[in-house]
C-alpha cells in the first residue's frame, strides 16, 4: 500500500445537457442489468429453478388436472396461452423478492452516494427480469410445442402474442418493485404472493369464464391477465373463452390498455419511492 | 481562514427521527486536507450526521457545504466529489472484488477501461490482488472492509467519510484499516473519521469534536482535550491494599481509588511538583509504594469528564 496515488483530482464526470443525462441513464441502467446477469452467472442453479417452476405448472395442469372448466375441444391449445400469460403474471412476485432483498444491502447505499442516475438501479434490475423472462418465455414455448401445442396465424402474429406477453410482465414487474419499495421487508412480500395467486386464478387463464357465476364472470373478464391471455389466444390462432361482453370483444385493446395503464402509473411511483429513501 | 481552506461546513445541522431529535443543532468545520475525529457514544448522531454529509439523508434544518457545495441542492455534484465507507459494508457480497470496483468505476462514469485499469490499481494497492473470482462473501471481515474502502477511493474524492471503519472488526483487522487510512493522509484527501474508540480518534485524527446528544460538546487535538479536562493525573500503586484509604488522604484535589489494580490516581496541576510532595508525603506516612508515575489523561477519561458534564 503506498500514497502515492492519492490525489484530488477531479476526474469524475458530472451530466450535463438532456441528450448526456439521458446518455448517461442508459449507460448507468446497463451497469446495473450486468450486476444482476453476474449474480445469476454465479447461481445457475437458482435460474434454472425459476425457469423449471411455470413448466411444471403447465405440465401438472395439462396432465393431471386437465380437463378445462367449461372449454370445449382441445384443451391445450386453451390453456398453453392462459399459463404463457399466468407465468408473465407471477413474475411480479421474483422482481418483488429480488428488490426487497436488495433494499436491505449495504451495497444500495453506496449507489445512492454516487453520481449515478438515481432511476438506474430498479430500471437496470426491470430489463434483467425482462431478459430472464424472454428466456423463461422462449423455453414455455418449446415446451408447449413439444406437448403438442401449436399456433396457426403466422410468424408476425405469433411476434405480436409474444409482444403482448412480455408488455404484460413488464407491467407486472413495475408493479413488483413499486410494492417491493411500499413493503421494505422480505417478510412482507409473504402476504403479497398470498394475494397474487387468486388474482391470477380469477382470469380466463386456465378456465372459462362462462363456467362461472355471471358476476364473478364479468370481474374475470375485466380482469388484466384475461385480456392478455384472450388477445393472446386469438393471435396464436387457439380457441378463445368467448363470451359477448365489451371486454371480450375487446382484448386486444384491453391487452395493450391496461399494461401501459400499469405501467404509467408505476413506474413513476416506483422511482420516486426510491429518491425517497434520503427522506 | 477563508472558506476555501474549508472541506467541510456544517452550521446549525438538526434531524428528527420521529421523538428522537437525532442531530440538534450540530455545528462543524474541517479544513482541507486533515483528518476529523467524530467521537461520540453509540446513539450521540455520528451515523445521521455522516449520511447528510453524504447525501443519502436530507436535513431539516441547517447548512450544510462539502468542498464547497450545498448538499441539499447540489448532490450530484457533492457526489462526485466525495467517497464513503459506511458502518455496513457497502459492497455487492455475491460478486468478486474485481467486480465490484469495476461495476463501481463505470458508474462513476470512468469508462469501462478505466474503470477495469482502476480497479486492478487499487486491489493491488490494498494487498487483494489474489482474490480473483471469490464472492466478498468469502472474505475476512479485515479484506471485506479494505474492499471496502478501496470502493471509496475509485473517484478519488476530495473529502472522504468514515463511519466505524473498525467497529466488529479483530485488532488484526483493526490494523489493517488504520495503515489504510494513514496512507491516504498527505495526499491531500479530506477525511472524517466517526468513532467509539477513543484510541482509534488518537491515533487518526488531526482533530476531535466529541459529540452527544447531537451536538459537539467539545472540541480540538487530542492534547487540547486531554488538558481541557483536569491536565495531569498521578497514579501510586501500593502493595498493601489496606493502606489504600491513607495514601488517597495524603494526595491532593479529586482523588479515585481502584482497589483492583491496588491504586490511587489524582489531578495534578504541575506535574514535578506533585511527585516529588506525594513521595515524600508517602515516605513520612510510612506507606510503601509499588510504582508511582505521572501521565497525561487517557482519552477515556477525558470521554467520561465531557459526557458527564453534558449530562449535568
Amino acid at each position: 500500500m503506498s500514497a502515492t496515488s492519492v490525489s484530488t483530482t477531479h476526474e469524475v464526470s458530472t451530466a450535463h445537457g438532456t441528450g448526456s443525462k439521458l446518455g448517461w441513464a442508459a449507460a448507468d441502467s446497463w451497469t446495473m442489468t450486468r450486476r444482476e446477469l453476474a449474480h445469476w452467472a454465479r447461481q445457475p442453479v437458482q435460474v434454472v429453478v425459476g425457469l423449471v417452476f411455470p413448466v411444471m405448472m403447465l405440465l401438472m395442469f395439462s396432465y393431471l388436472i386437465g380437463g378445462g372448466q367449461g372449454i370445449e375441444g382441445d384443451f391445450k391449445a386453451y390453456l398453453v396461452p392462459g399459463m404463457l400469460t399466468m407465468t408473465m403474471a407471477f413474475g411480479l412476485e421474483a422482481t418483488m423478492l429480488s428488490v426487497t432483498q436488495d433494499l436491505g444491502k449495504g451495497v444500495i447505499d453506496r449507489f445512492r452516494s454516487m453520481p449515478m442516475n438515481s432511476g438506474a438501479v430498479l430500471v437496470g434490475r426491470s430489463v434483467a427480469d425482462m431478459l430472464q423472462s424472454v428466456v423463461g418465455l422462449t423455453v414455455m414455448i418449446a415446451v408447449g410445442y413439444a406437448i403438442g401445442w401449436r399456433w396457426h396465424e403466422g410468424f408476425t402474429s405469433f411476434l405480436g402474442a409474444v409482444g403482448l406477453l412480455l408488455l404484460l410482465r413488464f407491467a407486472m414487474l413495475w408493479i413488483g418493485i413499486h410494492l417491493a419499495m411500499v413493503a421494505g421487508r422480505p417478510e412482507l412480500v409473504q402476504a403479497v404472493q398470498i394475494l397474487v395467486w387468486p388474482v391470477a386464478f380469477l382470469s380466463n387463464a386456465i378456465a372459462s369464464p362462462a363456467s362461472m357465476p355471471s358476476w364473478l364472470g364479468a370481474i374475470v373478464e375485466w380482469n388484466p391477465m384475461s385480456a392478455t391471455a384472450t388477445a393472446v389466444r386469438g393471435l396464436f390462432g387457439n380457441p378463445g373463452a368467448g363470451g359477448d361482453s365489451w371486454a371480450a370483444t375487446h382484448a386486444e385493446l384491453l391487452a395493450v390498455a391496461w399494461p401501459v395503464a400499469l405501467i404509467v402509473v408505476f413506474f413513476p411511483l416506483a422511482v420516486k419511492r426510491f429518491r425517497d429513501l434520503s427522506r | 481562514m477563508t472558506d476555501h481552506d474549508l472541506a467541510i461546513v456544517v452550521e446549525g445541522l438538526r434531524k428528527k427521527y420521529g421523538d428522537k431529535q437525532a442531530l440538534d443543532g450540530l455545528d462543524l468545520t474541517v479544513r482541507a486536507g486533515t483528518v476529523q475525529g467524530i467521537l461520540g457514544p453509540n446513539g450521540a448522531g455520528k451515523t445521521t450526521a455522516v449520511r447528510i454529509m453524504s447525501t443519502l439523508l436530507r436535513p431539516e434544518e441547517g447548512r450544510v457545504e462539502v468542498a464547497g457545495i450545498d448538499v441539499r441542492t447540489r448532490a450530484d455534484e457533492v457526489r462526485s466529489r466525495i467517497g464513503l465507507l459506511g458502518q455496513n459494508a457497502a459492497v455487492d457480497e455475491e460478486l468478486s472484488g474485481r467486480q465490484n470496483l469495476e461495476m463501481f468505476g463505470r458508474l462513476y462514469h470512468l469508462g469501462a477501461r478505466r474503470a477495469g485499469a482502476r480497479a486492478d490499481e487499487l486491489l493491488a494497492r490494498f494487498g487483494l490482488a489474489d482474490t480473483g473470482k471469490k464472492a466478498i462473501k468469502q472474505y475476512s471481515g479485515g479484506m471485506r472492509r479494505r474492499l471496502d474502502l478501496a470502493a471509496s477511493l475509485i473517484s478519488r474524492p476530495q473529502v472522504l467519510f468514515l463511519d466505524e471503519p473498525t467497529t466488529g472488526l479483530d485488532p488484526r483487522g483493526r490494523t489493517e484499516v488504520w495503515s489504510a487510512v494513514r496512507s491516504l493522509v498527505g495526499g491531500g484527501t479530506t477525511v472524517l473519521l466517526t468513532t467509539q474508540y477513543l484510541e482509534e480518534a488518537d491515533q487518526l485524527a488531526d482533530q476531535i469534536a466529541v459529540i452527544n446528544h447531537g451536538k459537539v460538546i467539545a472540541e480540538g487535538t487530542a492534547d487540547e482535550l486531554k488538558t481541557k479536562t483536569g491536565g495531569d493525573r498521578i497514579d501510586v500503586v501500593l502493595h498493601d491494599t489496606g493502606q489504600l484509604a491513607r495514601a488517597a488522604s495524603l494526595l491532593p484535589g479529586e482523588v479515585r481509588m481502584d482497589e483492583d489494580r491496588r491504586m490511587v490516581s489524582a489531578s495534578i496541576s504541575d506535574r514535578m511538583a506533585a511527585l516529588t510532595e506525594t513521595v515524600r508525603a508517602l515516605e513520612a506516612a510510612g506507606i510503601e509504594a509499588e510504582d508511582i508515575a505521572v501521565r497525561r489523561p487517557t482519552l477515556d477519561e477525558v470521554f467520561m469528564h465531557l459526557t458527564k458534564e453534558d449530562a449535568a
